[in-house]
């Protein structure tokens, strides 16, 4: 993984560039999230502390500080979701997951979150699965989306 | 017929996303024509074409570009802002879905005109398919040599709304936690590794390759002379079909709405209007006349910003409305100056309290009062965008925000369309959004 981060800052004048590469590898290597080994890996890599790398991580929504679910619903409720549904949207993934937001399922199949505006507004609900869009997602749609999830899993 | 497509031409009938096809219909043709000009030649041009910024701030592009020293020892870099992320906005991810060589040669043409080598595309971390699909179309471009010793990189951020501020992306692009940088100096003195550089929107980046094929005094006919040119405007809310659609600037709010949008669903009443992104001041349904342009939207008090329509219709009360929005703001505060991090709190939890029937009269004035305290007192616009819409929703329904302090409770009963919109500060522990502190 050193190697891998440090062939990504080569592209970079300054290797301190590749931070957010490196920490989505880090990521992808550790089943979704950061633990605490990840920053010192990714510091050794780019010559950062690995409280630096914490700090950085911390920032960005996209970076996990603990462990999240083998799949990863992320719903958008700001306001263009919102005005067509999303609440409905949401409440049914809870119905269904049995969680609420930024919780895990009991057997860690899934976490589901809101996020903010995801980029889809004209086709609202917006859901992105494991980080793919599906848009739009009505609340009827939800019973299908998890099963996937549960078959996939 | 008149010219109605720059940026999307071509692509409803080839897949241009295949570097083939591009060449088709005329691609990369122009950054060859560019390569053989002086890059003063090409910033005239874009001059010529009075081509401003589609990000949202509206700056002329050629005159922004002609900041960058041409004396310079330190390398100079072209940055493009592909970090959209301004609620009700999707217009730049359709351009690079759609017409990705289209972005790239923009961008070299770009970068020819300032004579830079290093180009870097900044896109927002959750564009997973938009980022691979315009690496493909890279790869492509970098295997017909097409990049002429130019380094083109693709940097995905990591979720940051703040990071599509100019000068926080250029702090996340060195590695930083991304907070905006006092200003002056100008990132074109001043910018990436302290070096010269251009930051420039990825839908300003593909309108040049149409720019220079048709000449910048052909193109600044098309629009209206203040907006010349065509933009892509992303179409949302409660609208019958909702999308993204190329039209000329100058295109009505009702044009856009009623005739290609199909209008409002289900038979209810059109409210309001959030004409260019969730930062702006909202339109009542009476101005649905107003022109998508630069001037006609100054003059009826907003902005048409990143070209994001948001219909709002009847079922939507706009305390909660405003709740949701300064909720996002609050959220993507970085928290680096202080009226932006604690006044978009305080917004929320005053907004909290009206909603709830708890606010006394008096507080609809300190919610306006917090406003203001916010309003040019950052050194980013984002503590801005907050406070702007938000005085714009008090000020012109205030018998709204009244009747919830009158009544003691939302005059909705329960029945608007925003009801209990569970927001992602929501879910973050540290974050109470309900205690107003005393």
């Amino acid at each position: 993984m050193i190697d891998e981060i440090r062939r990504v800052a080569e592209q970079y004048p300054v290797a301190r560039s590749a931070i957010l590469p490196a920490l989505r590898i880090a990521q992808e290597r550790h089943g979704g999230w950061l633990p605490p080994e990840a920053f010192e890996e990714v510091g050794e890599a780019l010559d950062l502390t690995p409280a630096y790398c914490k700090a950085v991580a911390s920032f960005y929504d996209m970076f996990h500080l603990e462990p999240v679910g083998r799949h990863l619903v992320e719903l958008c409720t700001n306001v263009s979701c919102a005005l067509v549904g999303a609440q409905q949207v949401l409440e049914a993934f809870e119905e269904e997951l049995g969680v609420r937001p930024g919780e895990t399922t009991e057997d860690g199949a899934v976490t589901l979150r809101t996020i903010e505006c995801a980029g889809g507004c004209g086709w609202g609900t917006v859901v992105v699965v494991d980080h793919r869009y599906r848009e739009p997602v009505r609340a009827e749609d939800v019973p299908g989306i998890v099963q996937e999830l549960r078959d996939a899993d | 017929m008149p010219i109605s497509e720059i940026l999307l031409a071509g692509a409803s009938e080839r897949d241009l996303t295949k570097l083939e096809e591009y060449h088709m219909v005329g691609g990369y043709a122009q950054l060859a024509r560019a390569r053989e000009l002086e890059p003063a030649a090409i910033l005239a041009e874009l001059d010529a074409s009075n081509l401003r910024g589609r990000g949202g701030a509206f700056f002329a592009t050629g005159k922004k570009a002609g900041f960058i020293p041409r004396d310079s020892p330190k390398p100079k870099y072209l940055t493009v802002n592909a970090d959209e992320s301004e609620p009700g906005t999707f217009k730049d991810r359709e351009i690079m879905l759609r017409v990705p060589h289209r972005v790239i040669e923009g961008s070299l043409i770009t970068a020819h005109a300032i004579e830079a080598r290093h180009v870097f595309i900044y896109i927002r971390g959750e564009y997973l398919t938009e980022f691979e699909v315009l690496r493909a179309a890279l790869d492509e471009a970098r295997e017909a040599e097409l990049l002429g010793g130019v380094t083109l990189v693709l940097h995905r951020g990591a979720g940051a709304y703040i990071c599509g501020e100019e000068t926080g992306l250029l702090e996340s692009l060195e590695g930083k936690r991304g907070q905006p940088r006092a200003k002056p100096p100008y990132p074109a003195i001043t910018g990436l590794y302290g070096a010269p550089t251009l930051i420039n929107n990825v839908e300003t980046m593909a309108t040049v390759p149409k720019i220079m094929e048709l000449g910048g005094e052909e193109y600044a006919k098309l629009g209206t002379p203040d907006s010349t040119g065509t933009r892509v405007f992303s179409l949302s809310g409660n609208v019958v079909r909702g999308g993204n659609y190329e039209l000329p600037n100058g295109t009505t709010l009702r044009e856009l709405i009623y005739d290609i949008g199909g209008g409002v669903p289900d038979g209810r009443e059109l409210k309001a209007i959030i004409p260019g992104g969730s930062s702006v001041q909202i339109l009542t349904a009476d101005q649905v006349d107003t022109p998508l342009s630069y001037d006609a939207m100054r003059e009826a008090g907003s902005s048409v910003g990143s070209g994001a329509i948001i219909v709002i219709d009847d079922r939507a009360c706009i305390v909660q409305l405003g709740l949701r929005v300064a909720q996002f703001y609050m959220h993507e505060s970085c928290g680096k100056c202080t009226p932006c991090r604690e006044g978009t709190r305080w917004m929320v939890q005053l907004l909290h309290r009206i909603e709830d029937g708890d606010a006394e009269e008096d507080e609809l004035d300190l919610l306006l009062d917090v406003c203001d305290r916010i309003l040019g007192h950052c050194l980013c616009p984002l503590g801005d965008a907050a406070a702007m819409p938000i005085a714009s929703y008090v000020d012109k329904f205030r018998d709204e925000f009244r009747e919830h302090v009158r009544a003691g409770r939302c005059p909705y009963g329960g029945e608007s369309s925003l009801e209990r919109v569970f927001a992602p500060v929501d879910q973050h522990r540290g974050h109470p959004t309900v205690e107003v502190a005393t």
